[in-house]
């Protein structure tokens, strides 16, 4: 089946031909905040090497030695980040990157204080070159990809590479219990987390093409709110979601899953309006949160330890994960105990990983906490502002999409550490060790900062209809071949 | 669609509330259940972190620490462990505090917040202060002389300085090591259960923990009872009590281990240690003025803390007449500790005045400042200063012309009461042989040291256990190493 961008053809005429069009008057400059973006820069890059310094003291009495060096490397990283989006999208939110690098700072922060209490196992190096990586991979993003739109036209490519990626981790060992790695050549990661991004992808451009298709037909069903679309439209989101689902069964990951339901049915919701969607994925994913609980050991322990996260304790073998985890956030109390002063180590397996955020409110308490939360709620905002913003309904799913994993994975798995409900492994964005999962992030920022130049950019406002977002003339001559297909293909004649 | 959009930002921002709150759930309202679950290690890692402040004895410090580099970083370490056992105590890892180690734990382990120069300060950084010190009373020589006069035998000594009511010397035999104990590994498993199911109990502390009758040393109480409420007004008349003596309301006779006992004066009684005098006077004293006085003494006194608590030593408070009499010679259910005893000479050496004893002078900062300062405090006035001063001249006389004579030291005023403890069924067990003392310098006002010695020697001959014979010598070690 093609994507089509718009489904009322017709209505959609580029805005740059049209005289008079959402254009700024001229003289009227819009301000890029390129400025605040790089002092915001600063301010991130001084409060992690402060952390760096504050871990030092708090351990061995002294500065580590490296600090500036450390200090310089994570500058240097932003500062080219912070070029990249300079350049080629100046009219990018300026919150996104800062916030980005101070997450990933105190994330390497905290990966380096745990590495203090594991000598033999180093992992804040390999971070780092994971999050330089990452990095690239943005300054990539925000370079090559000058338009998002062009990623509505791979989004059956994404669909399949997407389910690929989730299905090989399961002719490879489950480690830990959950099928989803790929150990290749001493190199390890999760592929189902580059998935997400690419069934955003998928989702955002599947339903901005089907939105009217879902919301205005089918039966009505019980109450006027539960609409039910036809088959023939749900047929293909049905199917895609039950594959990803059961794919994520088998490998073991609810942590996964959960994300992917929540993605989907926030997508659902956001593309047609309609609440019945929502009232059938609640059901659904009540109905296999509970057959999965029931029936699949190694989620059913997950659970009963997060109704009881002491069995294990009454039962004389000691705390579980989940009660150190908790032990942990305690210990924390109101103000931390201060960085390099917790033990938050004693958690043991994943302390650096899954359980990142104990070590955060141990030794940050619960002030530091509520700010890293914030932190993701800002993100998580700034990503729905630029959805907001837009004007193409492709690249609105996008941004709610984007944003949207952010803000279920924070929960998910901040939730989860926290006894707020049952844990799955999954990494917290940015401060948890993971190459796959701090690449994957800082390609999320990548879409989203190009997705909000779009939204702030004079060179890309509003057709009439204020459906699509269209491309002027001048902008067309800078795409590249392959991309110059997309605005004709996009914009039929009128 | 931005309605839409609007009400799912809402709903990730009811995500957000959701994890607020539960952060605030674990971290503020369920902290304290959280830091206090038996396995959380954190508040023994806190713990162990940083040295131990240090118990001194004279100044010079009887403990010290290792650090062995593991998880529960600094172990205690005893430099004279069995010698200091009983002052000390443990302080273990696995087993938990001890005696000093555990009622000052909260200066040695550094998380007393008067440790800190700003108290409210230290409670917001959480800045550990270091291990304070605690300075005993203890005076090294008189440890000394009791640990080496007790020799491995089963028994105890406590002594007082009558004047204030530190305590100068605190010794159980046998001991133990108590740095066998710090740790976590396997080694501190076996010593623990090996100490413990010892026969002869080296972990039991017999100066505060274990209570014996006190046999003859008791009548002293008893004494003071019979001057103090004028039963007798004359120590040197003689007392209407026939030898042997029938217990009241039985037809049991009590015997005398010595003679001239019938219608003997008190001082008479004491000197030679007549039972039957003794008991006859309990008897005439009455059951509550005797119970008063042995209650002045501190008898019956669940609240005696040095500051470890002592236990509790026994006077019964109902008792047919026959069982008084029995009782007002130490025997039928008067049980003591040594401290206790030691007390009682204490209360006889000053005047009537009884101090509260006590082990730990004063708390200090690892450098020096002193955080708390422990001073004399009155226990109670026990008997009249008359009373006193005649029981003093009666105990003279004990080592001078009776059954004390072995306590005598040359240039001393020494006061004693010796004391032969019959226990068990029938009285069949090996008797307990008790001194309990005081010495004054000949050119010092007053008495210097108050001493109890317990010895219950398994090995020795049934005959051959008198309170004068065994406990004596040793009491005399004591006395002059404390005023040397």
């Amino acid at each position: 089946m093609k994507v089509t961008p718009t489904d009322r053809p017709g209505s959609d005429r580029p805005a740059g031909r049209e005289p008079g069009g959402a254009v700024p008057p001229p003289g009227v400059r819009l301000a890029k905040r390129r400025g605040v973006e790089l002092s915001l820069l600063v301010g991130a890059v001084f409060i992690a090497v402060l952390g760096y310094c504050a871990t030092g003291l708090g351990k061995t009495g002294a500065a580590p030695p490296d600090a500036l060096r450390y200090g310089a490397g994570l500058g240097v990283l932003a500062v080219l980040a912070h070029f990249a989006v300079r350049f080629r999208a100046p009219y990018a939110d300026p919150l996104l990157l800062p916030i980005a690098v101070l997450l990933n700072g105190i994330g390497l922060v905290l990966i380096y204080r745990l590495d203090l209490e594991t000598p033999e196992d180093q992992a804040a190096f390999t971070q780092l070159t994971w999050s330089t990586l990452g990095v690239a991979l943005f300054i990539a993003v925000v370079v090559l990809l000058r338009d998002h739109r062009v990623l509505q036209r791979y989004a059956y490519l994404s669909c399949a590479a997407a389910l690929v990626l989730m299905v090989i981790p399961i002719f490879f060992p489950a480690v830990n219990g959950a099928k989803i790695w790929i150990r290749l050549a001493g190199f390890s990661f999760q592929p189902g987390e580059f998935a997400k991004i690419l069934l955003a992808v998928f989702f955002a451009a599947y339903l901005a093409a089907n939105r009217h298709a879902l919301a205005y037909t089918g039966r009505t069903f019980l109450l006027k709110g539960l609409q039910l679309p036809t088959g023939r439209v749900l047929g293909p989101i049905v199917a895609i979601w039950l594959l990803s689902v059961g794919v994520l069964i088998l490998e073991r990951d609810l942590g996964t899953s959960l994300l992917f339901f929540g993605l989907f049915v926030i997508m659902l919701y956001v593309a047609t309006g309609r609440t019945g969607w929502i009232a059938v994925g609640l059901l659904l994913a009540a109905v296999g949160a509970y057959a999965v609980g029931s029936f699949e050991p190694h989620v059913h322990s997950r659970v009963a330890d997060w109704l009881n996260p002491f069995a294990s304790i009454e039962a004389g073998q000691g705390p579980g994960q989940l009660a150190q985890s908790l032990f942990a956030f305690a210990a924390g109390g109101m103000l931390g105990t201060g960085l390099g002063l917790g033990h938050s180590i004693l958690i043991g397996f994943a302390a650096k990983s899954d359980f990142i955020l104990a070590t955060a409110g141990e030794e940050l308490g619960l002030t530091g906490l509520t700010a890293l939360f914030l932190l993701y709620a800002l993100f998580v905002a700034r990503g729905y502002r630029a959805g907001l913003a837009l004007r193409d309904p492709f690249g609105r799913l996008l941004a709610i999409g984007l944003a949207s994993i952010v803000a279920l994975q924070v929960f998910v798995i901040a939730g989860g550490v926290m006894g707020l409900i049952p844990l799955t492994g999954m990494a917290m964005p940015f401060l948890a060790q993971g190459g796959s999962s701090v690449v994957t992030n800082w390609i999320i920022v990548a879409l989203l900062i190009r997705v909000s130049d779009s939204a702030r950019s004079p060179r890309a406002v509003t057709a009439d209809t204020g459906e699509v977002a269209a491309v002027r003339v001048r902008d067309l001559a800078e795409l590249n071949p392959t991309q110059r297909k997309l605005p004709k293909r996009e914009a039929p004649k009128p | 669609m931005i309605r839409y959009i609007r009400r799912a930002a809402a709903c990730c921002l009811l995500l957000l509330i959701a994890l607020l709150l539960n952060a605030a759930r674990v971290q503020v309202l369920q902290a304290d259940v959280l830091d206090d679950n038996p396995a959380n290690r954190r508040k023994n890692i806190v713990r162990y972190e940083q040295p131990r402040g240090d118990i001194l004895v004279e100044g010079k410090s009887v403990t010290g620490s290792k650090d062995t580099g593991e998880q529960l970083r600094w172990e205690r370490t005893y430099l004279q462990g069995p010698l200091y056992a009983p002052v000390t105590g443990y302080a273990s890892q696995t087993y938990g505090t001890a005696f000093v180690e555990a009622a000052e734990d909260a200066v040695l382990s550094g998380t007393d917040p008067m440790l800190s120069p700003l108290p409210l300060w230290t409670e917001i950084t959480r800045k550990r202060q270091p291990g304070g010190q605690v300075a005993t009373t203890i005076r090294a020589a008189a440890q000394r002389a009791a640990f080496t006069g007790l020799g491995g035998r089963r028994g105890a000594v406590a002594a007082i300085e009558p004047a204030t009511g530190r305590i100068l010397a605190l010794v159980s035999s046998p001991s133990y090591d108590p740095g066998l104990l710090s740790g976590t590994d396997a080694s501190v498993a076996n010593a623990w259960s090996r100490l413990n199911a010892s026969r002869s109990q080296p972990m039991l502390n017999r100066a505060i923990r274990q209570t014996y009758p006190p046999g003859s040393t008791f009548k002293i109480v008893t004494a003071a009872a019979a001057l103090d409420t004028d039963v007798v007004t004359d120590v040197d008349a003689p007392t209407d009590t026939p030898d042997p003596y029938v217990l009241p309301g039985t037809r049991t006779t009590l015997p005398n281990e010595s003679s001239g006992c019938e219608r003997a004066s008190l001082a008479y009684a004491i000197r030679v240690s007549c039972n039957t005098v003794m008991a006859n006077l309990g008897v005439r004293v009455g059951l509550t003025r005797m119970r008063d006085t042995a209650g002045r003494f501190g008898f019956n006194d669940r609240g005696i803390r040095i500051p470890s608590p002592v236990t509790v030593s026994n006077f019964d408070k109902e008792m047919t007449a026959d069982q008084l009499a029995l009782s007002s010679i130490g025997q039928f259910d008067t049980r003591a500790t040594p401290l206790q005893m030691a007390m009682v000479a204490a209360a006889v050496a000053n005047g009537g005045d009884l101090n509260r004893p006590y082990l730990v002078e004063s708390t200090s900062t690892r450098s020096g400042s002193v955080v708390s300062q422990r001073g004399i405090r009155t226990y109670q006035q026990v008997m009249s200063p008359s009373t006193a001063l005649r029981l003093q001249r009666m105990m003279v006389d004990v080592v001078e012309n009776g059954t004390g004579q072995n306590a005598a030291i040359p240039g001393m005023t020494v006061g004693g009461k010796t004391g032969t403890a019959q226990h068990g069924v029938g009285n069949s067990g090996i008797p307990y042989a008790w001194f309990i003392s005081w010495a004054q310098k000949a050119d010092a006002g007053q008495a210097g040291v108050a001493v109890a010695v317990v010895v219950e020697d398994a090995t020795a001959v049934r005959g051959e256990i008198t309170g004068g014979g065994l406990a004596a010598p040793i009491a005399r070690g004591v006395m002059r190493a404390a005023l040397s």
